[in-house]
């Protein structure tokens, strides 16, 4: 079996590994790090499930191999809040029951973060825009679109 | 483990790229922002022997330019999220601004590529359309050289090209619009982002007389490439902006120039329909765009 010899930088720890280059880098988080937070539902890069921060950059990490990210900085929703101390988007999702399974709600959230830096005040079009490619099975969205509205409107 | 293994080949130059495809061929791949191939490699629909993952020639190959006389070069690494925010862009290339949000999501769109994109050559993707509609020339590298390609000659069928095995794509130019030029673009998706079912492109100039002087129109995802529809664009020709004359180069679209379908999500009436009507809606964007 070949490896790659991988460094990368996640939620702020270096990580060292030999994998397979055939690895995604959402089983890599899952399986052999433990960070099930992020969740995996097509594998396809429909369901945005597995949104993960590559580089400040919000993408599928079921179509990214684990060896992609050598050298960079991955951001995973367990760098957001603790059950004590949410992030102020965790606790606004909370507040509006912007989740009910919350199956997709790691998802959602590692999309919004970047989004809500580069447009602290999104319209509502914006926001639908921003969470079109993540998929909720429970809400309906209307309670997802008013968390992040409640966020935008405390920062 | 979801895709079965292969060698990883990563190289820091495009010679080397090069090389790799040279002494790998058929049994390699370019992974570029892997949106396409890697949900294929994950279903194991492809299974290349050899990856070679060209994502540390970003400094090399992403890259805008406007060229002297207004017309543009982008490299085949640039992803679709800096075509999207691009000014250049906004400012030579209306049709290309127009297109971009319709193509996938963001998170898509942060890793997705020009280049990858039309060398897959996907009939519902709306970057080749836009080749296609703009002329595009697409700059092709091998081992054995630097060939140019036209658009036109570039998509050999469905998701087929003119590449050979050892070549890749490194850049795609296109000429400045004349001026009183306008640009439209209108499709239809199941939901914002999804592949299109149908769609199409419209290119218009204005002679100084209020006539329309030259029309292209493009359909999308209604046969195995891009479908210029040359008789119904001529039929705007000489004339002046109207809707009955939309309505006329509409039908003409719709039932002689397109080569649509059945398939799960839409059938070939009702792509045919679509044309129709997408038609005219592109048509009166691109002649409300030379107005404003
Ligand atoms: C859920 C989802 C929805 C999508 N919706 C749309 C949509 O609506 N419209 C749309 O247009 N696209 C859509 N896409 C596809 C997306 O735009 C891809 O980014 C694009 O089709 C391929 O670009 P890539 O850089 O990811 O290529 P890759 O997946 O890396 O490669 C695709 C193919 O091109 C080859 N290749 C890559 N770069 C080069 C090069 N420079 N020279 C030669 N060959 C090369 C590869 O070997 C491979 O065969 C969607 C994707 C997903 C996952
Ligand atoms: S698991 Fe990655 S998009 Fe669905
Ligand atoms: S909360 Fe259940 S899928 Fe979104």
């Amino acid at each position: 079996m070949n490896t790659f010899p991988l460094t990368v930088t996640i939620n702020g720890s270096e990580i060292v590994r030999d994998v397979e280059p055939r690895l995604l880098l959402s089983d890599f988080l899952r399986h052999e790090l433990g960070l099930t937070g992020t969740h995996v539902g097509c594998e396809h890069g429909v369901c945005g499930a597995c949104t993960v921060l590559v580089n400040g950059r919000s993408i599928r990490s079921c179509l990214m191999l684990a060896a992609q990210t050598h050298g960079q900085t991955v951001q995973t929703v367990e760098s957001l809040g603790t059950p004590d101390n949410l992030h102020p988007l965790q606790q606004a999702f909370w507040e509006s029951h912007g989740l009910q399974c919350g199956f997709c709600t790691p998802g959602f959230l590692m999309t919004l973060i970047p989004f809500l830096e580069e447009t602290p005040s999104p319209t509502e079009a914006e926001i639908r825009e921003a969470i079109s490619g993540n998929l909720c099975r429970c809400t309906g969205y209307q309670h997802i679109v008013e968390a992040v509205q409640r966020a935008a409107s405390r920062d | 483990m979801k895709p079965a293994p292969f060698d990883y080949l990563v190289p820091e130059t495009l010679t080397a790229v090069l090389a790799a495809l040279t002494q790998h061929g058929d049994e390699a791949k370019l992974l570029a922002g892997g949106q396409s191939l890697i949900p294929a490699m994950n279903f194991r629909l492809a299974r290349p022997g050899v990856l070679v993952d060209i994502n540390r020639l970003e400094g090399e190959l992403a890259y805008i330019k406007a060229t002297a006389n207004g017309g543009l070069r982008l490299g085949a690494l640039t992803r679709h999220y800096q075509v999207e925010r691009s000014p250049l862009v906004a400012q030579h290339d209306p049709l290309l601004q127009q297109m971009m949000p319709h193509i996938a999501h963001p998170q898509i769109r942060n890793r997705g590529t020009l280049g990858g994109s039309l060398a897959h050559a996907d009939p519902a993707a709306e970057l080749p359309v836009w080749a296609i509609a703009r002329q595009a020339t697409l700059t092709i590298q091998s081992e054995r050289g630097s060939r140019q390609v036209a658009a036109s000659d570039f998509f050999t069928g469905l998701f087929a090209t003119d590449l050979a095995a050892d070549e890749m794509v490194t850049e795609v130019a296109v000429e400045p619009l004349p001026p009183r030029s306008g640009t439209g673009f209108v499709e239809m998706a199941r939901r914002h982002g999804d592949y299109a079912l149908a769609g199409v492109a419209a290119i218009v100039t204005l002679a100084a007389d209020g006539r329309c002087a030259a029309a292209r129109l493009v359909c999308l995802n209604v046969g195995e490439v891009p479908q210029v529809a040359e008789r119904a664009a001529a039929t705007v020709v000489g004339q002046r902006p109207t809707a009955d004359l939309f309505a006329a180069a509409a039908d003409i679209a719709a039932r002689e120039e397109i080569d649509p379908t059945d398939d799960i999500h839409a059938s070939a009436a009702y792509k045919r329909h679509l044309v129709r009507v997408l038609t005219q809606r592109a048509l009166v964007q691109a002649f409300e765009a030379v107005k404003n």
